[in-house]
């Protein structure tokens, strides 16, 4: 139906200027801020790879020196795991999921804002380790006992250790906050399996994140603690092991590919059925390997360790636990095919991105079945053969799922369609640049250039790929500058979207674009699935509120509590317990200022 | 808004209950990570006092007692408040408390005895893994003794009504956690030598 | 149209493929050169034919269904299928199936390639070091570092520590990698099947210079080989039968110096000469193809370039530079150069 879309900005007179961004509770302003802030994160992580290829670019180069590129590929590693596919996925979370389970705001306003803040300064604070020169440098993944003090002995993974405790506090935050909402917000008649897919991908997400990131804090606390107060967890004089930093950092580490990759597929299979005009095939069961998919993935973790000497029994084990995760994945492949089959597949952008994601993430999963094979990974693990598999299904799979969702959702959180030209180039472009850049590191790995080293020798055979490599990524950047074009173009020219460009099937689509603060004039009663396609119509949402509906006003105190840890942070990393213990008392009084304000969620 | 219609969940649990569980499903895995590498680290000590020669288990047997206690004490203190009674409510929070105070007193007391005996955190595997165990788990308790005295403080000042209750029982489900957590403790590494 | 544009890249791909795969890779793991690595390689060949298999149906379906289900206009709305039990169930348990396939043989070469090694194998103790490997010979009491001797057609056991960070020991030519963990002693064994030199390096990230961490594998037939030991049992020739320039080398090699953590007799080992444990021993210094692990051709030039600024050669380099002049360093390159 036609409504007077309203043009304005994502926010409401009276609710402009910077402070009404600091203080915002609206999960949608959070939402923009996450993809925002994620994206600049993202580029930063990918001038990290720029510079990664053009060393690697020729064999013996000496364009940044081995402490550098140690810096580098850490830093890339952990930016792009962490301040970037997990918040732009946070942006789909906190934008989409209240709009499509027909919700006012998350649970926890409030907390959501902390979350973004909390994360926003962490990633921050692991990125001013660059300006003190004294950037992480032990790979994302931190073995000890090189990031022990004795062989570690600067600010470098103190910046590291701390960095991931105060984001891990972040991700824990939203986590509770989305499970609630997801479970207990959904408006009447939302059962669980309607919920659609988008929403399911996140709940399952969000019980990993619970659960794994306790594991990787308490191993990070170990490690903390041996190289500020000299405890014995990682040391081999007190007769510890080394190989427990490397449980606990797996046992979180393998669940946390899971958390990368699921929301992506959420999204593709919101994509895939809108633009094939065509319900998703096998709802149920898209469903249920989502959440299979979650809870085997706790019995995976040992596969990053075949290399170790874990012995035939456990190799045997964890080799068969792998291989079957590959089933709940693939058939979700399998699903997606039949949902376009027998469709009318419409070519937009996002639905390029989608079927891409399809494309490379396939490329992906086979290499990692191949990886899931002990003795074959003897000869794949710690090589250009994983980095091949790794990129294909997080820059193939999650990073184009996420542009995917970004074609499909923008015009919702601006009122304007990105350009469609430009969307196409972008595609393209990155399809080249990608295949070009990951596609040879599977020859280069199995030639036998192992990962993290700053250069190779001539000898090797593998420099002709290596620079066809860097080539490839420099065109995935150029890719992005078209993007980023588009984005600045459409947010306030292009075309109009309405509340319903794609003739989607869900309830975010019933609201206009941008929606108003309070999404729904009145709460949605859902009676199917896929409420806008459904043969059995709900009731028509009226376009003005019955009556006065009221909004939460936000509260700075959020970002206070936020500054308190990351003062707490920076007190820890330069040693002063002075700003540690202020920090801290700021922390406490915000949480009970916060606890106690007049606040209506 | 009607508040009956700001409470309105799909599962009928408040948002905050719903949230506590989700938070102790994930101190479990907390914990668990931390007695998993005491267990994996047992017996493995290079050096220095070992469990047997250190731990005091009638002492401690008293502290556990207490932090028993101080659940039944909880108990009554939501019983109390659920039905009005500011009084008894009063009396218990602060006995909870109380008793919380006490379980950490007997806290300090054993880890400084500990110390005086060469015993640190950082004297070997057991020091490291015991105290870093332990201590959390102290801390944990003395995140609880803060939430009941902001409690017993919101009740003198009136605002601790049964329509609040929700609050201290959350508060309760916190401390009965806590409470589980160190009985947990107190057999795997005080009576399972 | 999305399709044509696929194929080139496929094509594209092909190319690159053919193009930049020529030519000798002295550490490919796709030329096998012992046992371990034919296994390794056998397992490989069966994923990677089932992976291509996967692949071309699943892409194929899937330009498939982009080309015969486009939109075109005027099209009325496609019938809503929802889901089909049956086909659910086939796609579920064709890749078990597949994946059974696979799992027989995987575990059984996991059980055959970590099966305790038989009597006869030969021994031999890799230590790992920030930035080099060390090796010593329990049967013949030989002590080398970085390149590694290994008779042909004769298992070999390889356990392997390390003194200080987690290393990983590879020569892709002659099987996978193991991780080299201080505190643990970890095992590869194989049967090298041709003579030749396998060029491998560390395969864990191990600081500033693991990618300087190289070592190469020399197979010899047997003759040889107990040459090889035999030399390198042999004590090195005593001082008065040196010539003018390698005396002053040894002199040099023996100077005390300020800082005495400067001083060449603490960190290294030369038999009758010094006992030092924290570098390579240098007693056969001379017969070894290249230095610095594996990263410089042992030349005088070579020689001269690493003891003149070894930092600079190896970031990080636990080998300081010492300011020696240049009259010490063709000394000491003489005296080096003369421990064959």
């Amino acid at each position: 139906m036609a409504t007077a879309t309203q043009l304005s900005a994502p926010h409401d007179s009276g609710r402009s200027g910077l402070w009404s961004w600091i203080t915002t509770t609206d999960h949608k302003r959070i939402g923009i801020l996450y993809g925002v802030s994620a994206f600049v994160f993202f580029l930063i992580g990918g001038l990290e790879a720029l510079f990664i290829r053009l060393q690697l670019a020729r064999p013996d180069n000496t364009l940044v020196s081995a402490e550098t590129f140690n810096q580098l590929f850490t830093m890339h590693g952990t930016t792009m795991v962490f301040l970037a596919i997990m918040p732009l996925s946070a942006a789909f979370f906190n934008y989409i999921v209240p709009l499509q389970i027909g919700a006012r705001d998350v649970a926890f306003p409030r907390l959501n804002a902390f979350s973004y803040w909390v994360f926003l300064l962490g990633g921050l604070f692991l990125n001013a380790s660059f300006l003190v020169g004294a950037a992480p440098n032990g790979g994302w993944f931190g073995y000890v006992n090189l990031t022990s003090r004795q062989y570690s002995p600067g600010l470098n993974i103190d910046f590291w250790v701390l960095g991931l405790l105060v984001l891990g506090i972040a991700s824990l935050a939203a986590g509770f906050n989305f499970i609630v909402t997801i479970i207990n917000l959904r408006a009447p008649g939302m059962r669980m399996m309607r919920l659609p897919v988008f929403t399911w991908m996140t709940l399952i997400t969000q019980i990993i994140v619970v659960t794994a990131f306790p594991v990787i804090t308490v191993g990070l606390v170990f490690l903390m603690f041996d190289r500020f107060f000299g405890t014995t967890f990682y040391s081999l004089a007190a007769g510890g092991d080394l190989l427990l930093w490397q449980h606990l950092f797996w046992l979180f580490g393998h669940p946390e590919v899971y958390i990368l990759i699921l929301p992506a597929m959420g999204i593709v299979s919101e994509v895939l059925p809108t633009f094939s005009r065509k319900p998703l095939f096998g709802y149920a069961v898209v469903v249920y390997s989502g959440a299979l998919i979650g809870f085997m993935g706790w019995g995976v973790w040992a596969h990053h360790m075949f290399a170790v000497g874990l012995g035939p029994i456990a190799d045997s084990v964890f080799g068969a636990t792998t291989m079957l995760i590959a089933i709940p994945t693939g058939v979700k492949i399998f699903n997606w095919l039949a949902t376009m089959w027998g469709g009318q597949v419409r070519f937009t952008t996002a639905m390029l991105f989608a079927m891409g994601f399809i494309a490379m993430f396939v490329i992906g999963g086979l290499s990692g079945v191949m990886h899931s094979n002990p003795p074959a990974d003897l000869q794949q693990t710690d090589t250009y053969f994983v980095v091949a598999h790794l990129h294909y299904v997080l820059f193939g799979g999650a990073i184009q799922g996420l542009f995917a969702g970004i074609y499909y959702w923008f015009p919702k959180m601006t009122g304007r369609l990105l350009n469609e030209k430009l969307g196409k180039v972008h595609f393209w472009v990155t399809f080249l640049g990608m295949n070009l850049a990951f596609f040879p590191m599977h020859f280069i790995g199995l030639l036998g250039m192992p990962r993290r080293i700053y250069t190779y020798r001539p000898e090797l055979g593998v420099e002709t790929m290596n620079l066809v490599s860097t080539i490839g990524a420099h065109i995935i950047a150029v890719a992005l500058l078209v993007f980023i074009y588009n984005v600045w173009r459409s947010w306030r020219r292009g075309e109009v979207a309405g509340n319903d460009p794609w003739e989607g099937a869900t309830l975010e689509w019933t609201i206009p674009s941008p929606p108003p603060d309070y999404n729904f004039t009145v709460i949605p009663e859902v009676v199917s699935r896929l409420p806008r396609w459904s043969v059995t119509q709900m009731k028509a949402i009226p376009d003005v509120p019955p009556e006065p509906i009221h909004v939460p006003g936000g509260s700075y105190w959020p970002v206070v509590a936020a500054l308190g840890i990351i003062g707490m942070a920076t007190g820890a990393v330069a040693h002063a317990l002075w700003i540690v213990l202020l920090s801290g008392a700021v922390l406490i009084f915000s949480i009970y200022r916060w606890a106690f304000e007049p606040f209506e969620g | 808004m009607t508040p009956a219609a700001a409470h309105y969940t799909s599962t009928g649990l408040d948002n905050k209950k719903l949230a506590f569980w989700a938070f102790i499903g994930s101190e479990c895995l907390l914990f668990g990570s931390l007695i998993s590498t005491y267990l994996v680290y047992k017996g493995r000590s290079v050096s220095g006092p070992t469990p047997h020669e250190i731990l005091n288990i009638p002492v401690t047997s008293v502290s556990t007692f207490d932090l028993l206690m101080s659940s039944l004490a909880m108990v009554l203190a939501l019983a109390a408040v659920s039905r009005g009674d500011k009084v008894w409510a009063r009396f218990w929070l602060g006995t909870t408390a109380f008793l919380g105070l006490v379980f950490l007193g007997f806290q300090y007391y054993e880890f400084t005895s500990f110390v005086r005996e060469g015993l640190t955190i950082k004297t070997n595997l057991f020091g490291s893994t015991f105290f870093t165990l332990t201590g959390t788990h102290g801390a944990h308790v003395a995140v609880g003794v803060l939430l009941l005295l902001t409690l017993l403080v919101r009740s003198f000042q009136g605002k601790l009504g049964p329509e609040k209750a929700i609050n201290v029982e959350v508060t309760g489900l916190y401390w009965h956690f806590v409470d589980v957590v160190w009985i947990v403790i107190f057999t795997v590494v005080y009576l399972i030598q | 149209m999305p399709h044509r544009y696929f194929l080139v890249a496929l094509g594209v791909g092909a190319l690159l493929a053919t193009t930049a795969c020529s030519g000798p890779f002295p550490q490919s793991t796709l030329h096998p050169a012992g046992d371990l690595g034919f296994e390794i390689d056998r397992l490989f060949r069966l994923l990677l034919w089932l992976a291509a298999g996967v692949f071309v149906i699943v892409e194929s379906l899937l330009i498939y269904v982009a080309i015969r289900y486009r939109a075109r206009p005027g099209q009325p709305p496609p019938p809503r299928v929802h889901g089909h039990t049956l086909l659910e169930i086939s796609w579920t348990l064709a890749p078990v199936v597949i994946l059974i396939v696979v799992a027989v043989p995987t575990v059984q070469t996991i059980l055959r390639t970590q099966r305790p090694p038989g009597a006869g194998a030969l021994e031999v103790s890799v230590i790992g070091h920030q930035w080099w490997w060390e090796y010593r010979y329990p049967e013949s009491g030989v002590v080398t570092a970085n390149e590694l001797h290994l008779p042909v057609s004769r298992p070999v056991v390889l356990s392997m520590t390390s003194a200080d960070v987690i290393h990983s020991f590879w020569a892709p030519r002659l099987g996978g990698k193991r991780d080299v963990i201080g505190g643990r002693t970890n095992r590869i064994q194989f049967t090298p099947d041709s003579i030749g030199v396998f060029l491998g390096q560390c395969a864990e990230f191990c600081g500033e210079s693991h990618a300087n961490m190289g070592l190469r594998v020399v197979v010899q037939d047997s003759a040889t080989f107990a040459a090889w030991i035999a030399d390198q049992q042999r004590a090195p020739a005593p001082p008065d039968s040196l010539g003018a320039a390698a005396r002053e080398g040894l002199e040099a090699y023996r100077r005390i110096r300020d800082p005495a953590s400067n001083t060449c007799i603490i960190c290294h080992a030369i038999q009758g000469v010094s006992g030092g444990l924290m570098g390579p021993n240098l007693t056969h210094l001379g017969s070894r193809s290249r230095i610095a692990g594996d990263m410089i051709p042992n030349t005088a030039e070579g020689l001269a370039r690493w003891l003149r600024d070894p930092v600079a050669v190896k970031p990080g380099s636990k080998m300081p530079n010492i300011g020696l002049t240049e009259p010490e360093i063709a000394a000491l390159v003489a005296y080096l150069q003369s421990l064959r």
